[in-house]
């Protein structure tokens, strides 16, 4: 009488559905996996490499990749050229502290992994929002996906991304793809659809295609927003990859690991704060390279 | 369906509907929805009708002003000429082509070619500089960058803001920036004007200077132009022809002498109520017949006996043609008979005041005011219509 009427059997063939379901893709679509599966690696490997100074191949010059010196050069002066004096001290110091604390190497590697899932990200963000902003229909199926994609727990679907990708870097990259392009997709979306009407109606009275609309006057306009997106993206990704560090992913994440699997808390703790020092370095840098195109705009 | 237009008609709107919602063409077919009110069909199948069985021709240089509230349909209106809003029923013919018929291609190229739109929040691109905007209907189009910046640099002079081509919009005042929308619309040297109440966000003083401008800027360009607003004085000062729009239908349209002379409605004549008749009604509509006039040939004697037996101490002289040459007064007519001019036309005042037919009573009252004889209205070439005194004058105001 108050027991809840439930049906075990019901909730069991579905997930017994399920399991159905991700083992008869591993087993047919694994070529298309294991294409994946080099592409990124493909990507990632050599930025990796080319972040830590190591040769980006057997046998290829070492001088081909950044020694630590040129990446903490290099990333300052972008940091100085898009937010000014005191955003490049503060990634000069940052980058120091990291270095001292023996973090490069693992900062390099997040790093990598980071850049990885955000290009791809973007590759595949950019366009489903494009599509969204332009489409009502796609805005409606998409939303509740996102939802989901959201507040799914990432663990979820770490255990899929192995069994697709197997251990290692990919299923990182991809984890990591998944849970960081919903903002992107949202806000490329708002950004378009928030562009004045007015203007839009002047672009197409002139004589606009529908593709001059979108490059000349929709994708200019809604850059602030969507260069905030792109900021919330790379954010997620950086946050994702202590968890990813569970299924093989290099880097800050397996300090933080190994801190935790060791009881060492100190050791946790370093690695969780070269996190936050990459997290603010290029928070703030990715955030002036849109608001200086929006003080421009306003 | 090919209708003959006449040769100097370029706009052509027959039986225009619109319905905002998803089953328009579908619902037009019903009958009853012909006569509905705007409520009833938003009660029965939540869409909202925004043009109604809107008709009117445009003339080739003419202004066409529409003229009503908001959500009077307006605005629809003007964007189905060059269908950002798609018509759910009717006929647009523009230089004889219905424009409905168009596919994408066609549209866009009609777009580029023949029609330039002005905004009222003027629409400019945030992002671009002053010439560029001026230039974009030119850059779509494929045109080189030195090529468009040249001609949108004679439009920018054109509208007098030649020094400010590498500004943004942001830099500019609203006036300037309305500019910049005028100017961007002249580049693709259209042959019609889509103007949506383009000067309804500027301050009331910019807003006069703007439409002086515009007149002035017509004169030149002769453009065929549909200008909407919503304020009544700015259309009878613009327009040629004005159409009056209430719930998306046309419940009148004439010239603005008609419009508040002859109110077609309660409505309209509400409207009108405040409108000073004197800044509308033109000479011609005051003036009276003189009792008699004087022939040339005529002597100073022949004049004094007329003049006598009408009781004038004024009167005017014309030539055969019914030019007029001149006035006389019954001093001047005594002096000539003893002095004994053979014809009247030695006597008289040649410089006496004369108006145009088509001058507005509101620009002849200082003349009117000072002098105390009759004054002479005339056509273009000089021929004597009529005469008006200062009592016909005051009673025109006194009557608005």
């Amino acid at each position: 009488m108050f027991d809840f009427p439930k049906n075990l059997e019901i909730g069991y063939q579905l997930s017994r559905l399920m399991d159905g379901w991700v083992d008869w893709v591993v087993i047919n679509f694994d070529p298309l996996f294991r294409a994946i599966n080099a592409g990124v690696l493909a990507l990632l490997v050599p930025l990796e490499k080319f972040l830590m100074g190591e040769p980006l191949s057997y046998g290829w010059p070492q001088w081909l990749s950044m020694p630590w010196w040129l990446v903490i050069g290099v990333t300052v002066y972008i940091a100085w050229r898009t937010a000014g004096r005191n955003i490049a001290i503060l990634t000069t110091v940052l980058f120091l502290l990291l270095a001292i604390l023996g973090l490069f190497d693992f900062a390099m590697q997040t790093l990598a992994i980071t850049f990885t899932a955000t290009l791809i990200a973007i590759a595949i963000g950019l366009p489903i929002g494009i599509f969204g902003a332009k489409s009502d229909k796609m805005d409606a199926i998409s939303r509740p996906i996102l939802d989901a994609m959201q507040t799914m727990p990432s663990f979820v679907y770490l255990v899929p991304a192995i069994m697709l990708f197997g251990l290692g870097k990919t299923p990182a990259v991809m984890a990591t793809v998944i849970y960081a392009i919903p903002p992107l997709i949202r806000l490329t979306n708002l950004g378009i659809r928030q562009v004045d009407k007015e203007v839009v109606e002047a672009a197409i009275a002139f004589g606009s295609t529908s593709r001059q609309l979108l490059t000349k006057v929709q994708l200019p306009m809604a850059k602030p927003t969507i260069m905030a997106g792109i900021n919330q993206c790379i954010m997620m990704a950086l946050a994702m990859v202590v968890i990813c560090s569970m299924i093989g992913a290099k880097g800050l994440g397996i300090e933080v690991m190994n801190g935790i699997a060791r009881l060492e808390v100190g050791r946790g703790f370093l690695g969780g704060l070269g996190i936050v020092m990459m997290a603010i370095m290029i928070d703030r840098i990715t955030q002036s390279v849109g608001k200086s195109r929006e003080s421009k705009v306003t | 369906m090919a209708v003959e237009s006449a040769p100097d008609i370029r706009i052509s709107v027959r039986n225009l509907w619109k319905l905002f919602g998803n089953n328009d063409k579908a619902l037009l077919q019903e009958d009853w929805v012909k006569t509905a009110s705007k409520a009833e069909i938003q009660e029965k199948t939540g869409h909202v009708i925004a043009m109604r069985e809107v008709s009117f021709e445009v003339a080739v240089g003419k202004v066409f002003v529409v003229m009503g509230l908001s959500g009077s349909g307006k605005s629809t209106l003007v964007r189905a000429l060059n269908r950002l809003v798609e018509p759910s029923d009717g006929i647009i013919e523009i230089d004889g082509e219905d424009i409905l018929q168009y596919d994408n291609e066609q549209i866009i190229a009609f777009r580029r070619k023949k029609i330039g739109m002005v905004f009222q929040h003027y629409g400019l691109l945030p992002h671009k500089n002053v010439i560029d905007n001026v230039a974009y209907g030119l850059e779509v189009q494929g045109m080189e960058q030195l090529e468009r910046h040249k001609i949108a640099s004679e439009i920018l002079d054109k509208v007098g803001l030649s020094s400010w081509e590498y500004s943004y919009p942001y830099q500019l005042s609203g006036g300037m920036q309305q500019r910049v929308g005028i100017a961007r619309a002249l580049a693709l040297d259209p042959e019609i004007m889509l103007m949506d109440e383009p000067f309804s966000g500027l301050d009331p003083l910019i807003r006069r200077e703007m439409q002086d401008e515009l007149i002035t800027l017509q004169a030149q360009v002769q453009k065929t132009i549909v200008f909407i607003t919503h304020d009544l004085d700015e259309a009878l000062k613009l327009g040629d022809h004005i159409a009056i729009m209430r719930d998306g239908a046309i419940i009148q349209q004439g010239t603005a002498e008609e419009i508040v002379t002859k109110p077609a409605d309660g409505y309209v004549k509400e409207f009108v109520r405040d409108i000073s008749k004197t800044k509308v009604l033109k000479v011609g509509s005051i003036m009276k017949k003189p009792k008699a006039t004087i022939q040339e040939s005529q002597s100073p004697a022949e004049a004094l006996q007329i003049m006598k037996s009408e009781g004038l101490d004024y009167t005017f002289v014309v030539a055969e043609t019914g030019e007029l040459l001149g006035a006389l007064n019954l001093a001047q007519v005594e002096s000539a008979v003893e002095k004994g001019f053979e014809t009247s036309n030695r006597a008289i005042n040649k410089s006496c005041p004369r108006v145009l037919k088509y001058t507005l009573i509101d620009d002849v009252i200082p003349l009117v005011a000072k002098q105390n004889t009759p004054v002479a209205v005339v056509n273009d070439h000089g021929i004597l219509l009529g005469e008006i005194e200062q009592s016909s004058v005051l009673s025109s105001i006194a009557s608005s």
